[in-house]
């Protein structure tokens, strides 16, 4: 079973590789923002194969917290991307 | 152009008390497993940046109406006084205390002053972070 778990580590690391692919050919910045999100989904997994393989819940935080930053970073850059600034200070003017 | 983020902000309305409950749980949890006050810290000081950028600064300020260096003085304050009780009982500074009580809810806890010096470490992480970007994000 542990082959099996070692197995799908590997898979989720190519998918990482493919990822990074996009990331650094991607032709406009929305591409790469879209190939950094997806890396954090596949961070996600990684972490969760790896507290399966050594046998311990104390990485099961980490995975919470990942999908957290994941989200607000990707929120960040797509109102950069749109807006031109991350931080309104008023948004009725 | 005036536009147009329901979506953004009716999620960052939820999205905001999950990981709010996510940073006090990571906050009680850190005595017996991976968390404590920095991490916790942290986490809530995210939970405000999303509720920054799917508003503004100005909603948020009136959502939250916190001087935030006020909250770095009251975390050091409260982290200082932790650490200097055990000196008006004859013990060396520092030294921590704990003890089983029987709460109403709870059943029995073990409550400890280190939670307290935990609770500063907290309040300090969430004042700096939150003064960092604000002052970051108000310039023009």
């Amino acid at each position: 079973m542990t082959y099996f778990f070692w197995g799908a580590t590997i898979v989720v690391v190519l998918s990482i590789v493919a990822l990074l692919y996009r990331l650094v050919k991607g032709p406009n910045p929305s591409d790469r923002v879209v190939a950094l999100d997806a890396i954090g989904v596949a961070l996600i997994c990684l972490v969760g194969l790896f507290s399966i393989v050594f046998d311990t819940s104390f990485f099961l935080e980490i995975i919470l917290l990942l999908a957290i930053l994941s989200f607000i970073g990707t929120i960040a850059f797509s109102k950069f991307i749109e807006k031109g600034d991350i931080i309104t200070r008023d948004n009725s003017r | 152009m005036k536009t147009n983020d329901v979506i953004m902000q009716f999620t960052a309305k939820i999205v905001f008390f999950i990981i709010f409950f996510y940073a006090v749980h990571i906050f009680f949890a850190g005595h017996y497993t991976p968390g404590g006050g920095f991490v916790g810290g942290l986490v809530t000081s995210s939970a405000i940046v999303l509720l920054i950028i799917a508003f503004d600064l100005k909603t948020v300020q009136s959502i939250i109406p916190i001087n935030y260096i006020y909250l770095v003085g009251t975390g050091l304050i409260l982290a200082l006084g932790t650490a200097a009780f055990s000196m008006f009982v004859d013990k060396p500074f520092f030294t921590h205390f704990f003890d089983y009580f029987h709460l109403p809810i709870l059943g029995k806890t073990s409550l400890h002053t280190a939670a307290l010096f935990d609770l500063g470490v907290y309040l300090v992480v969430v004042g700096v972070t939150m003064t960092i970007i604000q002052t970051i994000g108000e310039d023009e």
